[in-house]
Formats: structure tokens, C-alpha cells, sequence
């Protein structure tokens, strides 16, 4: 086990933070804790691709431009979920996750 | 022990115990705030990398506008003080017990595989380097994912206030006044 | 031949009227639908007449011997090389004399029911349905084919279910069209299994080659026939008894004749039409139809000829003590038929011997004539007095004159009295029983007596015992406008009810004259008619002596009847009550049916069947109930399972599945 860090201890933070996040949407109740939570599963994937581009293509700037757009995307991700939320309370007066679950049997 | 390895470890350190705080805190707004500790992190990760752009980028977007929006969010839809409540053992220890089992196996199919490097010439990620290559129209290019999301970034936007907007026939300008009274 | 097209017309046109009035009468023909439905079916008889007179007369006599006729045939189900369900008409003798008979005594029919049921709200389904019938009838004596005769065998049991049924709001006539269709159809049951030995053995469903090939001695088919057995009786006696059933059932024989008597809650036309003239004959057509193949096996001969005797001595008997008119025209048309029924199974074929045959026919040729003619009579009279009980006739000859000339026509006719019709064809069957058959021709000469007493008992009960209710009926004003309106006489029918009856008198008169051994014999041969002056005497005295014992009786009012009724105790109350046959039917039906058989299937079915069908539903709902969780609503469920189902899938491709 390298104590140097490289490409293997980046990608264990890397899914180290992708299941924390995965933990915070399966347990958190207020929804806009589930959308931090979406926010660091996001974030560990941009690391992913960076330390792919690093350690293994840098003659290449993918990893760059797709980071790049993922950034991009998960802002106007976010901004949507926070309209929706909004939206959510005005109708239901809570953000409980518990209480959107009208669409069932 | 070089200085890289030691701003690598508390790094990590630094992100990864703010990952948790933020999941698991019970206050929202200390939530929140851990939430922007560990994309603080994450730009210390894409510094400590040599991607300087990105890491701006990263500090730019994420810390400065999507956390902000999360809490000011926070303050349109409750009060930050309250508690969160308590959440069931079971249902913790159940997803806990699921994403530690699917880290482990990923984790192992990560140490297992052989990552190979390719040999060929570095290239300089400024963003000289980055701007060429992303309004190239040649192969490889990525003008067209460009002009793409910023459609998609002016369709979240028309949708945002639409989802938002109130149904009666107030003004949105009457909308943002009357809470900011709040 | 070139007629194909007329003969193809004459069942087809009552039929296009059963679709016309069936579908529009009501709303657009309501008035015009008797006419509508009379000049169809006028043109039809025309046809038949014709049909008959060029059959008999022009081409249907090769060198002397009346041939069978394929008008035309096309094949319907083909289910082997060789054997196939087809579709046909056939001309020979005994169905040129049923197309006239049908044909003419609907047609009457048609024409008094113009009077008869005037002012019936129903008026054009009434004549859709008798359309309907005539097609039925007309179709099952055109057929080529035994399938073909069986499926209008059922089109006139639906027709007969349909018009006894017509006053559908009286459950006794609900009862009554209910009995009817049932009892016919559980006959019919024998007679689908008879048809389908038959035609197993004979390889064909076709009436020229099944007869063929079932008749000739060398023929293999006949030779298995009679080879093979069940329970020591051939198949072919199998068959042949079975079909009989089939025929017996819609004859009205015993025991399957009781279906007869309730019918006549029908409206009498209908009566008339179908339950004297023309429907209850068609198991004695049928009977005719495979009398060749009958011929094969006495057995089946003897059970034709002694079912026959006794139903008409058993029917005799009962009307000697009804006092409903219509039951007692009932019984006797269950009698005739027995007549016309053991003279088939006296029978032999060939000259002499072959008299039984042409004498049941010519007999059934002029009780259609009589017989319509007392239904139609007694419906004048049940119009006239507006009830069906003898209790409350009396002295009517005053009041329906036309109606009681004709009805004493019939009566002497039924009686066998000469020079009237019926005298004519009863002698041809007495003497065709005397030839071969003894016993048979004891008991039909008792019955012969009986007929005669009876049908003067009801004739003098209606028109001449002045018993005191009567008259007071006749000064109650009747439920139509006043007697003007009605034509010539005041009370009675009026042109349209007239006219038939007429016609069917003078029927009566000349029909016996017709040289029938002529035109319907065995083997096609003319046969010269048998008249004997001195076996007659005998049968007619009998008769005299019948109606000289009523004239006593029932001429004026007295009470010997009673009297003579209350020493007979025992055996009169069983006679008045049908001999409890009823009864007896209904005791098997819901003891032992219902009770033992029907109770334990219909436990069956409700427990095991149901319970299989509602356990698989319970069951499907009950795994739903438990797995509907998984549509919880809950994203972060979903979520978790997402991620689960990820992981095993994961672990199954990396580990298991390399």
C-alpha cells in the first residue's frame, strides 16, 4: 500500500464521497439535505474524471471538459431542484420528504 | 514524507469528515455549511493537482453559487434554528450497510484493475490550452457541447421560474418583496 | 333441374317475412303486417302447389316409379374425403304432400289469424314468428341431408318455443313454451346420438346414400351395422330407436307427450298450425323419411308400432274426461298421430304389404285437414264465448252457425263416418294393422270407438247441451265493440275466420277421394287403393255406436255422464288427471335429479371449480397486496433499491458469470 499519494488514494476519496453522498440521499428526510447530498455524489465524480485526465491521459483535456460541464449542468440542476422545492412548499408547507409521496398505490 | 503528500492527507482528511458532518448533521444550516467546507476540498484536491482552472471554476460555481442558493433556499422554505428530527435506526443501518458493502466491492474492482498510463506528451491544462480546445470546431472539438448546455443552462432558467412562479396573478417582483420581509 | 329456383322459394319467402316483420314490423308494418305476411305466403303455397303438381305429374315418375329428386346441394363442412355436411333440397312423394299440407294450412292459418287477432299489439311479431315456423317446416321437409333436417328439427322447436310462448306475461304460458322446448329438446338428445351412429356406420349424412347404403344387403356398411352391439341390441336398432326417440319427443308419443296439452296455451291459430297440423307430424315425416333403413330392423319397427298404439289408446282415454276444448283437440291429435305412427310400424315394403306407409301418410295428409279445422273451429268458438271450458258452451249452434256445420264436418270426418275424409285414410290403416298385426288392430279399433265418442261429447257439450250458465254468458257484453262490426252474422268471426274454416270442410269432404296409393307408396310403385266394403263395416258401426253413446250422454243436459263417471271412480279420476304422468316427471326431475345428481355437481362446481377460479384470484390479489409496497412513493426507497439491484447485478457479472 503506497503511502505516495496517486491515482488509487484519489479514487478512494473519490467513491469515499460518492457513497457518503449515496447514504445522505438514502437517509436524510429533508429534501434540500437530499439535494446536498446529490451535490457531493456530483462532485465526486468531477474529481474522478480529473484524476483520470491526470494520471492516466495527460496528453488529453476530456476529463477537463467534461468536468467542466458537469459543473455546469449541476448548477442549473440545482437551481431547478431548489424551484421545485420551493414550488413543494408552497403546496405542502414542509419540505419532509415523507410527505411527497402521493404517487404510489 | 514531502510537503504534496502531507496537503494531500489533510485534504482528504478535511473533505471527507465534512462529507459526513454534512450528511449527518441535525441542523441544516451547520449542514450546509459543511456542504461548503468539503467543496472547498474539493477545489484544495484540483489546486494540489495542477488544475487551476477547474478549481476556480469549482470554487466559483459550487461554493459560491450553488451553496449559497442551498442556503438561501434554506431560508425561503423553514426556520435554519430548528432541529432536524431523528432519524429510524433501521433505515440508517440498512443504508449503511448497503453503501459500505457496495464501497468495499468497488473499492476492490479499483485495486485489482491495472490502470495503465499512456506514454504520450503532457499537455499544459491552462486555459489557453482549454479555451482552443473547447470552441474547436475540428475533431475533438467541443463546440457544440458549448452552445448545447448553454441552451440547456437558458432552459433551466425559463424553468426554474416557471416551476416557481406563483399560480395567482402577482408579480414576481410582489413575490421576492413579500419575503424578503421575512 | 331448372325449378331449383322455385323450390328454393318456397321456404324462402316466409322466411324473408320473418326478417322483415321480425326487424321492422313493429315500428313500420304494425297494421300491414298480416297482409304483408299472407301475400308472401300465398305465393309460396302457389309455388308448392305447383312444385307438388309438376312433381307428380311431370317428372318425377320414372318408369313408373316415383323417384327422389336432388333439387340442388352445395357442401357445406367437408370433414374427410368423402363425408361431408351438405346442404340441399329433395323432392320425393311424402315431401310434395308435406309442401302442399304445410304451405296451405299456414296460409289458412295466416288468413285467421287476420281476424283472430285483430287489434293485437304484437301483431306484426306474431306473424314474423309464424313465418319464421312455416320456413322451419318448409325447410325440414326440403331437406337432403339428415344434419340439415336436424338443425330445422331445432328451428321448429324454437319457432313452436316462440308462438306457444307469445302471451308472454301468462306464467302458465311461460311454463307451458318452457315445457315444451325442454321436453323436445331432451327428445332431441336421441336423436342427435341416433344421427351420429347412423351416419358413422352409413359414412354419410346424405338421406339417398345413407338409405342406400344401410338398406342393400351386400353393402359392408349395413354388415357392421348389424354386427356390432351394445348390450345385445345392433347398432343399427341403436340408432334407429334413438331417432325415433328424437321423433317421438316431437310427435307427442308416450312418454314424452306431455309437453302437448300445456301448449295449448298458444294462441289457437297457432295450435291449429303447429300442434295438429304440422309440426307434431314431423316425427311421423321422419319416420317415413328413414322407413327403408327402419325396415332393417324389426325391432326398431315394433317399438314405432306398439309406442304408437298406445299412445293413441292412452290419449283416448284421457279426452274422454277433459273438459277443456283445446285439451281435448290435444289428446286427440296425440291419438291421430298415434295412428298415423303404428301404421308406419305395421309396414312392410312393396305392393301389398307397403299399405301401413302409404296409409299413415294419406292419413296424416287428411287429419291436417280435420284436424286444423277443429282447432280453427274451437278457436271461432273460444273467440265467441271467451273461455276455454266446455262447462261454459252450450247451444252455440244457434249462435255460430257456419262455425257448427264445419265442426260437425270435422267431427264425422275424425270419427271416420264416410263418405268424409277421415274415413277413407282410418280404414287404409285399420286394414294395413288387420294384415300384419292383430293386437295392433284390436286396441286401434277400441281407440277408432273412443275417438268417436269423444270428439260427439265435445262436439254436442259446445254446440247443443243447453246447460244454464251458458245463455247468461251470451247476454254479458263481450269485450269487442258491438256484433256489427263483425260481418255477416252478429258474434261470429267474420270473413277472414270464415273462409278457412270453409275451405277446410269442403277439405274435408273430397280430400278422402284422392287416390293417394297413387302418388305415395314404399317403393314409388302406384299401389291401387285397398277399399274393402265388408272390413268396414265393422270400424264404422264401432263409430256409430261411439257417437249414438255421446248423443245420449251429452245431447241434453243430464247427469248419466256423472253417473257413469262416479262408478268408474278410481280409473276415471286417473284418466281426468292424465294418469299422473305430469307428476311422476316432476317427482324424477326434483328428487332424484335435482336432489342427487344436481345437488352434488352443483356443490361441485360452486366449491371446486369456483373455489379454483376465486383462490387464484384471492391469491394473485392477496401477492399484491404485498408487493404494491414496492410503489411506495418513497424516492429514497426507490433509490436504495436502485442501488442494491446495481450491486447484484454487478457481483453476478464480476463473479459468477465471467
Amino acid at each position: 500500500m503506497l503511502l505516495l499519494p496517486g491515482l488509487y488514494h484519489l479514487l478512494f476519496i473519490s467513491t469515499a464521497l460518492f457513497f457518503i453522498g449515496m447514504f445522505g440521499f438514502f437517509t436524510r428526510k429533508n429534501l434540500i439535505t437530499m439535494l446536498m447530498s446529490v451535490e457531493l455524489i456530483l462532485n465526486s465524480v468531477n474529481l474522478n474524471f480529473i484524476a483520470f485526465n491526470k494520471y492516466l491521459w495527460p496528453n488529453r483535456l476530456d476529463g477537463v471538459f467534461f468536468t467542466i460541464f458537469v459543473i455546469a449542468i449541476a448548477a442549473a440542476e440545482a437551481a431547478v431542484a431548489i424551484a421545485i422545492i420551493i414550488n413543494l412548499y408552497r403546496s405542502h408547507q414542509s419540505i419532509d420528504v415523507a410527505q411527497t409521496e402521493e404517487m404510489k398505490y | 514524507m514531502s510537503g504534496s503528500t502531507i496537503v494531500f492527507y489533510l485534504l482528504a482528511i478535511l473533505t471527507l469528515v465534512s462529507a459526513v458532518l454534512a450528511v449527518s448533521s441535525r441542523q441544516i444550516f451547520r449542514a450546509a455549511i459543511y456542504l461548503l467546507f468539503s467543496l472547498i476540498g474539493i477545489a484544495g484536491f484540483y489546486f494540489w493537482m495542477q488544475y487551476d482552472f477547474i478549481a476556480a471554476v469549482q470554487i466559483i460555481v459550487y461554493v459560491g453559487g450553488i451553496t449559497v442558493l442551498i442556503i438561501f433556499s434554506i431560508f425561503l422554505t423553514q426556520n435554519a434554528g430548528e432541529l432536524l428530527p431523528q432519524q429510524k435506526i433501521g433505515k440508517q443501518v440498512f443504508a449503511a450497510a448497503a453503501v459500505f458493502c457496495s464501497f468495499a466491492l468497488v473499492m476492490l474492482q479499483v485495486y485489482k484493475n491495472n490502470f495503465i498510463a499512456t506514454t504520450e506528451q503532457a499537455i499544459e491544462p491552462n486555459i489557453k490550452a482549454i479555451g482552443e480546445r473547447m470552441l474547436a470546431t475540428t475533431a475533438g472539438g467541443y463546440a457544440l457541447p458549448f452552445e448545447v448546455v448553454s441552451i440547456l443552462l437558458l432552459a433551466a432558467l425559463v424553468g426554474c421560474i416557471v416551476i416557481a412562479i406563483r399560480s395567482t396573478t402577482t408579480q414576481p417582483l410582489t413575490t421576492v418583496q413579500e419575503q424578503d420581509k421575512i | 333441374m331448372s325449378n331449383a329456383v322455385e323450390i328454393a322459394l318456397i321456404p324462402l319467402l316466409p322466411l324473408a317475412a320473418f326478417i322483415v316483420l321480425g326487424l321492422f314490423g313493429r315500428k313500420h308494418f304494425n297494421q300491414s303486417a298480416g297482409i304483408i305476411a299472407t301475400t308472401l305466403l300465398t305465393t309460396s303455397a302457389g309455388l308448392a302447389f305447383y312444385t307438388a303438381y309438376q312433381y307428380f305429374f311431370q317428372y318425377g315418375k320414372v318408369a313408373g316409379v316415383y323417384q327422389k329428386v336432388i333439387v340442388f346441394k352445395y357442401t357445406w363442412l367437408q370433414f374427410s374425403e368423402g363425408f361431408s355436411i351438405d346442404m340441399g333440397a329433395m323432392i320425393d312423394p311424402i315431401t310434395a304432400m308435406m309442401l302442399v299440407v304445410v304451405t296451405l294450412i299456414s296460409l289458412l292459418v295466416h288468413i285467421y289469424s287476420l281476424a283472430y287477432l285483430k287489434g293485437e299489439k304484437r301483431f306484426a311479431t306474431y306473424y314474423a314468428f309464424l313465418g319464421l315456423f312455416t320456413f322451419s317446416m318448409l325447410g325440414l321437409v326440403l331437406s337432403s341431408n339428415i344434419f340439415q333436417l336436424y338443425i330445422f328439427w331445432e328451428l321448429v322447436g324454437v319457432s313452436s318455443f316462440l308462438l306457444i310462448g307469445f302471451y308472454y306475461d301468462k306464467p302458465s304460458a311461460v311454463a307451458a313454451c318452457k315445457k315444451a322446448f325442454i321436453v323436445t329438446r331432451f327428445a332431441d338428445l336421441g336423436f342427435l346420438i341416433g344421427i351420429l351412429i347412423l351416419s358413422f356406420y352409413a359414412g354419410t349424412f346424405n338421406f339417398s346414400e345413407l338409405i342406400e347404403r344401410l338398406t342393400s344387403y351386400e353393402s359392408s356398411n349395413l354388415l357392421t351395422a348389424i354386427n356390432a352391439s351394445f348390450v345385445g341390441i345392433s347398432a343399427l336398432t341403436w340408432g334407429l330407436v334413438l331417432v325415433f326417440i328424437g321423433g317421438a319427443g316431437k310427435s307427442a308419443m308416450f312418454p314424452l307427450h306431455i309437453w302437448l296439452p300445456d301448449a295449448m296455451e298458444g294462441p289457437t291459430p297457432v295450435s291449429a298450425l303447429i300442434h295438429a297440423a304440422t309440426m307434431v307430424v314431423a316425427g311421423v315425416f321422419l319416420v317415413a323419411r328413414l322407413f327403408p333403413v327402419f325396415q332393417m330392423s324389426p325391432p326398431a319397427m315394433d317399438i314405432v308400432a306398439y309406442t304408437g298404439i298406445f299412445s293413441a289408446l292412452f290419449a283416448a282415454i284421457i279426452a274422454c274426461t277433459q273438459t277443456d276444448i283445446k285439451r281435448v283437440l290435444a289428446y286427440s291429435t296425440m291419438s291421430q298421430i298415434g295412428f298415423m305412427m303404428f301404421a308406419l310400424g305395421v309396414s312392410k315394403t312393396g305392393g301389398e304389404a307397403g299399405l301401413g306407409f302409404t296409409a299413415s301418410m294419406f292419413h296424416l295428409f287428411t287429419h291436417a285437414m280435420f284436424k286444423a279445422l277443429l282447432f280453427l273451429g274451437a278457436g271461432a268458438v273460444i273467440h265467441y264465448v271467451h273461455s276455454n271450458d266446455m262447462k261454459d258452451m252450450g247451444g252455440l249452434r244457434k249462435y255460430l252457425p257456419i262455425t257448427h256445420i264445419t265442426f260437425l264436418i270435422a267431427c264425422l270426418a275424425i270419427s271416420g263416418i264416410p263418405p268424409f275424409a277421415g274415413f277413407f285414410s282410418k280404414e287404409e290403416i285399420l286394414l294395413a294393422a288387420y294384415q300384419q298385426n292383430h293386437l295392433v288392430f284390436y286396441a286401434a279399433l277400441i281407440t277408432s270407438g273412443l275417438t268417436a265418442f269423444y270428439m260427439f261429447r265435445l262436439y254436442f257439450s259446445i254446440f247443443w247441451n243447453t246447460a244454464p250458465s251458458p245463455l247468461e254468458n251470451l247476454s254479458k257484453p263481450f269485450g269487442r265493440t258491438g256484433g256489427e262490426a263483425h260481418g255477416d252474422h252478429p258474434g261470429e268471426g267474420g270473413f277472414a275466420m270464415m273462409m278457412p274454416l270453409v275451405l277446410l270442410a269442403i277439405a274435408s269432404c273430397i280430400a278422402g277421394f284422392i287416390p293417394f296409393g297413387n302418388f305415395v307408396t314404399t317403393d314409388g310403385k302406384a299401389l291401387a287403393s285397398q277399399m274393402h266394403l265388408s272390413f268396414s263395416i265393422a270400424p264404422v258401426a264401432l263409430a256409430v255406436t261411439g257417437i249414438l253413446i255421446a248423443v245420449l250422454f251429452y245431447k241434453t243436459n243430464n247427469n248419466k255422464a256423472d253417473k257413469l263417471a262416479a262408478s268408474l271412480n278410481g280409473f276415471y279420476k286417473a284418466a281426468y288427471r292424465k294418469f299422473y304422468i305430469d307428476e311422476m316427471y316432476l317427482f324424477i326431475t326434483n328428487n332424484i335429479l335435482f336432489g342427487i345428481i344436481g345437488k352434488w355437481a352443483a356443490w361441485f362446481d360452486k366449491n371446486v371449480v369456483d373455489g379454483l377460479v376465486n383462490a387464484t384470484a384471492n391469491g394473485t390479489g392477496e401477492l399484491s397486496e404485498k408487493i404494491k409496497t414496492f410503489q411506495s412513493g418513497k424516492v429514497q426507497q426507490y433509490a436504495i433499491f436502485f442501488l442494491v439491484g446495481v450491486i447484484g447485478l454487478a457481483v453476478l457479472f464480476i463473479y459468477i458469470w465471467k
